[in-house]
């Protein structure tokens, strides 16, 4: 049992899982429609002053989406006991926690492609700086996300009202990245600074946060 | 122990009147540009450093903890933070460290002493505190820490609503990230409440550790916002009146065995707190197989 064949089998496990309920999706792409909606009615702006603020608008429309997927990772795990027979199994820990941030990237990843057009249909949007750009941002972005709140959503398991406690956990530590995805990304849209600083910083904050998950994943899930 | 509290209890009261006294008092000159404004700084600096401290020693406290879940680790760690000390002094003393440091108004020194406070207080707290202990020593520093920090964020825009005519300045570097870091620890305190599980420890840990692994990040991602705070007083570009320092300087003190007070009678409360629920727990238990053995009594 090497840790990436119990990864890609939970992997598989949880995409076919979602393809057959589309719960997490399906709840995902609908809450987002609305914020869209709800969004360009409260704010009514010109082409101009929409790249000003619809970066910060399409990136906390997905953390909040996001959220609403990343409760659901572990809640599926509970029923049967199944989380309780992975800790007596001699699998890896760490192999199921890159199975369900993979999982929850790849979901995301879907949720990000979809709403895109619409952000940029309602918006009347258009890139005026380096457009390709925006690909590492997102990936970085994401996977920001997604591995720290897969990891609090473990830790959110172990309290009461659980469904409340991932957005109280999340978002304190999610604010460096919140902050250079919603940078980078006026800065390209805008075309009027460089956004090569915010990336890197991306990665730093990726590669420090999910060191830090896999350092500490094994202790969390044997924490009962 | 317990006569010494009520004793430091009150020298600690007449401490914190005398260094206010000298805040607000004549001998203390008031400030050419600001006026009598800026004696706020008296109370803000303080608590900001005191704040600043008990988080620190919170993450430590953390660490700790999450180590001494296993020997091996424990082991690592102990190595890893003498590593840390042992490069990070070699390292401010490289000539293009200093330089940077320079550029930006730092002195080589303060930053070394700095790093050297990582191994100091590690092996401080890990003797002084042995196994449950040190979560308690988290959980007070983080209560206590929370409650300083919230005296900063207010005594701020007190401060700044006469002098920069804002009350907030939304993108500060150091108004933001002291917003974080008291919005972090206050996710790490509702965490504590909310938490069913046996092991809140562990969890709490882990959130404490996130927490610090995050507050550099946030320094940078607002790195490219102009500055508006003043530059720090002590290793940092500002100058001040020496009369002034000294009175800054008494506040600290004063307020620092304030902390220590309300940190030393919030440890106790707490260790008491957990004495209790074990008797419950023992209890319980006793009274469980009490009623068991009745039934298997009869059975005999």
């Amino acid at each position: 049992m090497t840790l990436w064949s119990v990864t890609l089998a939970t992997l598989k496990k949880d995409i076919r899982l979602e393809w057959r309920s589309k719960d997490a999706l399906n709840s995902m792409l609908f809450f987002s429609l609305l914020v869209v909606v709800i969004f360009m009615f409260s704010f009514d702006p010109l082409a101009e002053e929409s790249r000003h603020i619809v970066g910060g608008l399409v990136w906390v429309g997905f953390l909040f989406a996001a959220v609403m997927a990343l409760n659901q990772t572990w809640a599926r795990e509970l029923r049967n006991q199944v989380l309780d027979a992975y800790r007596v199994s001699p699998a890896p820990a760490n192999a199921l926690f890159l199975a369900k941030a993979l999982g929850n990237f790849l979901f995301v990843s879907v949720l990000e492609t979809l709403m895109t057009p619409l952000f940029v249909i309602f918006y009347n949007l258009r890139v005026l700086g380096p457009a390709w750009q925006l690909i590492p941002v997102a990936i970085l972005g994401t996977w920001a996300l997604v591995v720290n709140g897969t990891f609090f959503a473990a830790i959110s398991l172990r309290t009461r009202s659980r469904e409340i406690m991932l957005p109280l956990l999340l978002f304190p530590i999610s604010i460096p990245a919140v902050v250079s995805m919603v940078a980078s990304t006026t800065a390209i849209l805008t075309g009027e600074d460089s956004a090569h600083f915010y990336i890197v910083l991306l990665l730093t904050y990726d590669v420090v946060f999910t060191t830090a998950c896999l350092a500490l994943f094994e202790k969390i899930l044997h924490a009962e | 122990m317990k006569r010494l509290f009520p004793i430091l209890a009150i020298l600690t009261a007449i401490f914190l009147a005398y260094a206010l006294s000298l805040a607000l008092g004549k001998a203390t000159p008031t400030d050419a540009q600001q006026g009598d404004v800026y004696r706020i700084i008296y109370y803000h600096v303080p608590s900001a450093w005191t704040a600043f401290l008990l988080f620190f020693i919170n993450f430590i406290a953390s660490i700790q903890y999450l180590a001494s879940a296993k020997e091996s680790t424990a082991k690592a760690a102990k190595w890893i933070v003498i590593a840390v000390g042992v490069i990070g002094i070699i390292v401010t003393f490289l000539p293009q460290v200093q330089q940077q440091l320079a550029s930006n108004g730092m002195r080589p020194s303060a930053m070394a002493t700095t790093i050297m406070c990582i191994p100091a207080f590690y092996f401080l707290v890990g003797w002084l505190f042995p196994g449950e202990r040190v979560d308690v020593l988290a959980l007070t520093t983080a209560e206590v820490g929370v409650v300083f920090c919230t005296i900063v964020l207010v005594t701020g825009p007190i401060w700044a609503r006469p002098v920069w005519g804002i009350w907030w300045a939304p993108g500060d570097i150091r108004l933001t990230s002291t917003l974080v870091l008291w919005l972090i620890y206050v996710s790490y305190l509702v965490l504590r409440k909310f938490s069913s599980s046996a092991q809140t420890q562990m969890l709490a840990a882990a959130l404490a550790v996130f927490g610090a692994l995050d507050v550099p990040l946030v320094y940078f991602s607002i790195w490219f916002f102009r500055t508006q705070h003043p530059q720090p007083v002590i290793g940092g570009g500002g100058s001040m009146d020496p009369r002034m320092l000294h009175v800054l300087l008494m506040s600290w003190l004063a307020f620092l065995c304030f902390a220590f007070l309300v940190c030393w009678a919030r440890f106790r409360l707490e260790l008491l707190h957990r004495e209790v629920e074990a008797a419950h727990a023992m209890e319980s238990l006793g009274s469980a197989t009490a009623k068991a053995s009745v039934p298997l009594r009869r059975a005999q």
